[in-house]
């Protein structure tokens, strides 16, 4: 037995040895995400993440997958304590990073943004690779313009409160609902802190119960689309393409897209969540000593994304842009 | 006669909630009478569907309805409650989404294959807490406190995945209408369950030998009562009726999320029990009372949804009208009311003092 453990521990030295002698001094990168079981649209960005920053591709990386501000945070601050060459973050909220920031840029730390922006100085990080989750509320509420009904009867079903992803879907839709008379926010309803279906149903049977008439479902993920579909079937009101209330969500996963498909949804706006792969191509330009190019104002390289509308979609679109399985 | 029929537990323990009841369905009609009215209507898979707030209030109740029963027997024969329900309901979605996706289609038979692996998972689950309680002695709320905070983690762990989704005829069916049956599926899962609760009740010993252990499990064991075997019996039932929950609530959705299916189920079971007059500390109990509190439950809050009460603000207003319920039926008021009855009928009150019965 103590003969076996030693040829263990040899192996495992001799690995450890052949390991560190390959590779030649890794980029140390640490990444904080959100949790990968908050959404469909999470899962595949974290998967992403996993899948580029490996050991053969020269990182050595950390992940932290943290649903809240503060652990993000403490997480930064670890990381800059533990002096990493780069950190990676998606910000649960887009205020509070200031301080931390300024730690990581005086330690010599470069600070990417992915999939979410930080409300902050531009100084403080290196470059954003983010959806102009402002945009794709402006595509939904545009094309929902372009349907040209009498009138618009919304209800809202919100995302976690105070993310980017949140404020940028939420804001073009309250801005036109104040705008223009045909536009009602008939009931606005929240996941809270979540992004959660079964609150998305319960707001949605709360609308029916207390007997509001809406004829549009804006719901900020497809998960919590999916939710109020829920309700709206038990309680025997169409909708999609051919039925009484027009449904919206947002990030194109692919069962959210087959639903699109078959007509029971009529709207489903686009949000990559492939951020890695430019991530690393920008990091091992620096690393490089070269520079990063092509980036706006905010040092942004916004993904190009758009939306799908049920009349048109075809299995292709759902086969190149669609999310999961 | 009523003082008796009140201690042996009959009509006189379903009064309190049926008063409740009545209380609602007077106030709804006096608010709105168009709160009753019920229509047929086609959804987006071409069923016929009731609609209405009543109906709205049997469906959405069915998952409490069918916990709270289980929960009744735990009360009756352990003098404590399972606060890992809720927790334990989702790790069964879980393993009913596992098993479908185990196959390349739904059919009757993987169906049938997903609900019996629910059910041998929830009954393993909860023999678990079954057996700190029954046979380590462990205060019901503590033992089952593990599964409270760790079941969620241990459903996601089992499906790997966020919202992993189900989508099919039969799902559907299952968790809404089935094609030509206008009534919700899970209302029928109310009754399958009471049914065959009511069955067992009637065919064997087991709700005398559950009183007994719950009154005292002493003179229990001296009659030839094996306390242990019922209190782990009635944590197995408990884990069917959990199983049926989460399957329900998995169905309604067609899709498990595990941070949110059955949330909060816990209490409001716990509630039920009481509101049905259930003696929280074991011993005799109505299973009936425990259902009507289900409902009880749910028509307040479908009430406050339909006054357009914000839904944050719901949990509020649903305690003080829970607050009141359980106070008319705790003992020191239910003897006082008693002791009036006795004295109006004895002619020694005046009849306008009647008032105070109701």
């Amino acid at each position: 037995m103590k003969k076996l453990f030693a040829l263990v521990l040899a192996l495992v030295l001799c690995a450890g040895l052949v390991s560190f002698a390959h590779a030649d001094d890794p980029i140390k990168v640490g990444i904080i995400n959100l949790d990968p079981a908050e959404s469909g649209y999470r899962e595949a960005n974290v998967n992403d993440l996993y899948s580029v920053f490996t050991a053969e591709n020269g990182y050595d990386a950390k992940f932290v997958t943290a649903p809240t501000a503060d652990k993000q945070l403490e997480a930064a601050n670890t990381f800059i304590t533990e002096g990493v060459d780069f950190i990676l973050v998606s910000a649960a909220e887009t205020t509070g990073w200031d301080e931390t920031l300024a730690a990581a840029k005086e330690a010599g730390i470069g600070v990417f943004l992915f999939d979410r922006m930080i409300e902050c100085d531009p100084d403080l990080y290196t470059a954003a690779v983010v959806s102009d989750m402002r945009n794709e509320g402006v595509t939904a509420v545009a094309w929902l313009e372009s349907l040209g009904l009498e009138e618009y009867n919304v209800l809202h079903i919100q995302g976690q409160l105070g993310s980017a992803a949140q404020i940028g879907r939420s804001e073009p839709l309250q801005e036109k609902c104040a705008a223009d008379d045909k536009w009602t926010m008939v009931r606005e309803g929240t996941g809270g802190d979540s992004w959660d279906p079964n609150e998305a149903r319960k707001i949605a049977e709360a609308a029916i119960n207390a007997g509001e008439k809406f004829n549009i479902v804006y719901a900020e993920n497809d998960g919590m689309a999916q939710g109020v579909v829920a309700a709206l079937d038990a309680a025997g009101i169409t909708h999609g393409v051919n039925g009484d209330v027009i449904v919206m969500g947002f990030d194109c996963n692919k069962w959210a897209l087959r639903e699109l498909l078959a007509g029971n949804w009529n709207y489903d706006g686009q949000c990559s969540p492939f951020q890695a792969a430019l991530i690393d191509q920008m990091i091992k330009t620096l690393v490089g000593g070269g520079e990063i190019e092509g980036l706006n104002e905010l040092k942004q390289i916004i993904n190009d994304e758009k939306g799908f509308d049920a009349r048109t979609i075809t299995e292709e679109d759902i086969a190149t842009y669609g999310l999961g399985e | 006669m009523n003082k008796r029929i009140i201690k042996k537990g009959g009509v006189g323990q379903l009064l309190i909630p049926l008063v409740a009841l009545a209380i609602l369905l007077i106030f709804n009609l006096i608010r709105d009478p168009g709160f009753y009215s019920i229509g047929v209507a086609v959804n987006n898979s071409g069923n016929k569907v009731l609609t209405g707030n009543i109906i709205s209030i049997i469906d959405s109740a069915s998952e409490l309805a069918i916990i709270a029963m289980g929960m009744t027997l735990v009360t009756a024969a352990c003098g404590g409650q399972d606060i890992s329900v809720g927790a334990v309901g989702t790790i069964a979605g879980s393993i009913f989404v596992k098993t479908l996706k185990a196959f390349p289609d739904i059919n009757f038979g993987t169906l049938i294959l997903a609900i019996l692996a629910c059910c041998l998972v929830t009954i393993l689950f909860k023999s678990f807490n079954g057996a700190l309680v029954a046979v380590f002695k462990i205060q019901p709320m503590i033992a089952t406190l593990i599964l409270f905070s760790c079941g969620r983690s241990i459903a996601y762990w089992i499906v790997g995945s966020a919202t992993p989704q189900i989508d099919s005829p039969i799902i559907n069916s299952m968790g809404m209408t089935i094609p030509g049956i206008p009534i919700p599926t899970p209302i029928f899962g109310v009754v399958l369950v009471g049914l065959i609760l009511t069955l067992i009740f009637r065919l064997t010993t087991l709700r005398l030998y559950t009183e007994s252990v719950g009154v005292n499990q002493g003179a229990a064991r001296l009659n030839g009562i094996n306390p242990v075997g019922i209190k782990m019996l009635s944590f197995v039932i408990l884990g069917i009726c959990v199983a049926v929950a989460g399957i329900i609530g998995t169905c309604r959705m067609g899709q498990v999320s595990h941070k949110t299916l059955l949330i909060d189920i816990e209490m409001d079971a716990i509630l039920a029990v009481a509101i049905g007059g259930n003696n929280l500390g074991g011993g005799r109990f109505k299973i009936s009372g425990s259902i009507l509190g289900a409902y009880i439950i749910q028509m307040l809050t479908t009430t406050l949804l339909a006054m357009r009460v914000d839904p944050v603000n719901i949990k509020a207003y649903k305690a003080i009208v829970i607050i009141i319920i359980v106070m008319a039926g705790s003992p020191v008021v239910k003897q006082k009311l008693t002791a009036l009855w006795h004295r109006i009928r004895s002619g020694g009150l005046k009849p306008a003092s009647a008032k105070g019965v109701n």
